[in-house]
C-alpha cells in the first residue's frame, strides 16, 4: 500500500510544479512525470490494459506539447497573479476537497473491487462467463469489443469525426472557391 | 525541416523496425495479452512520429502520403462497422460475434480464436494508428505553414 501513497505524492507534486513554474518545457516535463507515476500505479494495480495505453498515449501527446511549446518563441510566462482570484481558487479547491471527503467514507477500501461487495453485478459476470461467451482469454477484450461494442463504435466515431475537423481546418491551403462563369 | 543529426538518424532506422514490429504484435495478440487496437495502433503511429522526427517530413510524406493515409483511416472505420453489420447479416443481431459463435469456435487461448475479436482489433490499430498519424502530419505541416 506504501507505494500508492509515494506515487500519489510524487504526482502531486509534480502536477504543482507543473501549475505554477514559468518554464513552459518544464511544465510540459512535469506533465510527463505524472503520466508515468499514473502509468506505473495502474501497473501495480494490475491493470496492464491501462497501463500500456496511458504509457502510450502519454509519449506521444509529450511529443506534441513539446513540439507546440518549442516552435514558439515565448518559453517564458511573465506576468503576477491576482491575490484575489488566488483566494478564491483555493477557497474553492478547500470546498471540493471537503465534499471529497465525505463522499470517499462511503466507497470501499481503496483498491478493492466494487464486485466483490455486490452480488450479480455485471464485472462478475463478465469475468466469469467471458472466456465461455467469447473465446478471448483477454478479459479486457472480451468487453470492449464484444460485451460493450457499442461503447467502441462510439468511440471510433468520436476520433474519426475528430481527425476530419482536423484535417479539415489545418490545411496547408485552402482550395479555391468555384468561379462564377459569368463573373 | 532537415532531421537532426547523423548519430540518430542511424539509430533511429534500427529502432524503427522493433518499434513496429512490437506495435503489430501488440494489435495481433488484444485478445490473449495486455494491449489491444488502441495501444497497438498509437505504438504504429509512434514509429512514424520517430521517423519524422528524426528524417524531416518529407521523407515521411514521400513513404506514406496524405492521401494514403486518409484512405487508410477510413478502411479502418469501415471494417470496424462491417464487423458490427455482418452480424446483424449472419446472426440476426447487431455486434453479434458471428465467427465465434457459428462458424469458427477456434481454440482458446491460441490465436485462432474469439471469432470477430482479432478482427475488430485490427480495424481499431489501423484507424487509431493513421489517424493519429495525421495528427502529428497535420501539425507539422500547420506550423511550417505560419512560420
Amino acid at each position: 500500500m506504501t507505494i500508492f501513497y509515494i506515487l500519489l505524492v510524487f504526482m502531486v507534486i509534480a502536477a504543482i510544479i507543473a501549475v505554477e513554474t514559468k518554464d513552459l518545457l518544464g511544465s510540459v516535463i512535469c506533465v510527463g512525470a505524472i503520466g508515468v507515476g499514473s502509468s506505473i500505479l495502474f501497473l501495480f494495480l494490475r491493470a496492464p490494459d491501462i497501463a500500456i495505453t496511458q504509457i502510450v498515449v502519454e509519449v506521444l501527446s509529450l511529443i506534441i506539447l513539446i513540439r507546440a511549446t518549442i516552435s514558439r518563441d515565448l518559453t517564458f510566462i511573465t506576468g503576477e497573479r491576482e491575490f484575489f482570484w488566488t483566494v478564491v481558487s483555493i477557497v474553492i479547491i478547500f470546498v471540493i476537497f471537503l465534499g471529497g471527503m465525505k463522499v470517499l467514507d462511503t466507497l470501499p477500501d481503496f483498491g478493492t473491487p466494487i464486485f466483490t461487495e455486490v452480488e450479480g453485478s455485471p464485472s462478475q459476470i463478465y469475468i466469469e462467463n467471458g472466456l465461455k461467451d467469447t473465446g478471448a482469454a483477454n478479459v479486457v477484450a472480451a468487453v470492449i469489443l464484444d460485451y460493450r461494442g457499442y461503447d467502441t463504435l462510439g468511440e471510433v466515431t468520436v476520433l474519426f469525426t475528430s481527425i476530419l475537423g482536423a484535417t479539415v481546418i489545418l490545411r496547408a491551403k485552402s482550395r479555391k472557391l468555384v468561379e462564377e462563369p459569368d463573373a | 525541416m532537415k532531421g537532426m543529426t547523423i548519430i540518430v538518424k542511424t539509430v533511429s532506422s534500427w529502432v524503427k523496425v522493433f518499434i513496429f514490429l512490437f506495435g503489430i504484435n501488440i494489435v495481433l495478440f488484444g485478445h490473449l495479452t495486455p494491449g489491444g487496437g488502441f495501444a497497438g495502433g498509437v505504438i504504429l503511429a509512434a514509429s512514424y512520429v520517430l521517423l519524422m522526427l528524426a528524417f524531416g517530413r518529407q521523407f515521411v510524406e514521400e513513404n506514406l502520403p496524405l492521401g494514403l493515409a486518409s484512405k487508410l483511416d477510413c478502411l479502418g472505420a469501415f471494417m470496424f462497422a462491417l464487423m458490427a453489420i455482418l452480424g446483424i447479416v449472419f446472426g440476426g443481431s447487431f455486434f453479434l460475434n458471428f465467427l465465434f459463435q457459428k462458424y469458427l469456435p477456434g481454440q482458446a487461448l491460441h490465436l485462432v480464436s474469439a471469432g470477430t475479436i482479432p478482427l475488430s482489433n485490427i480495424a481499431i490499430g489501423l484507424k487509431v494508428g493513421v489517424s493519429l498519424f495525421m495528427v502529428i502530419l497535420m501539425l507539422s505541416i500547420s506550423c511550417k505553414g505560419r512560420e
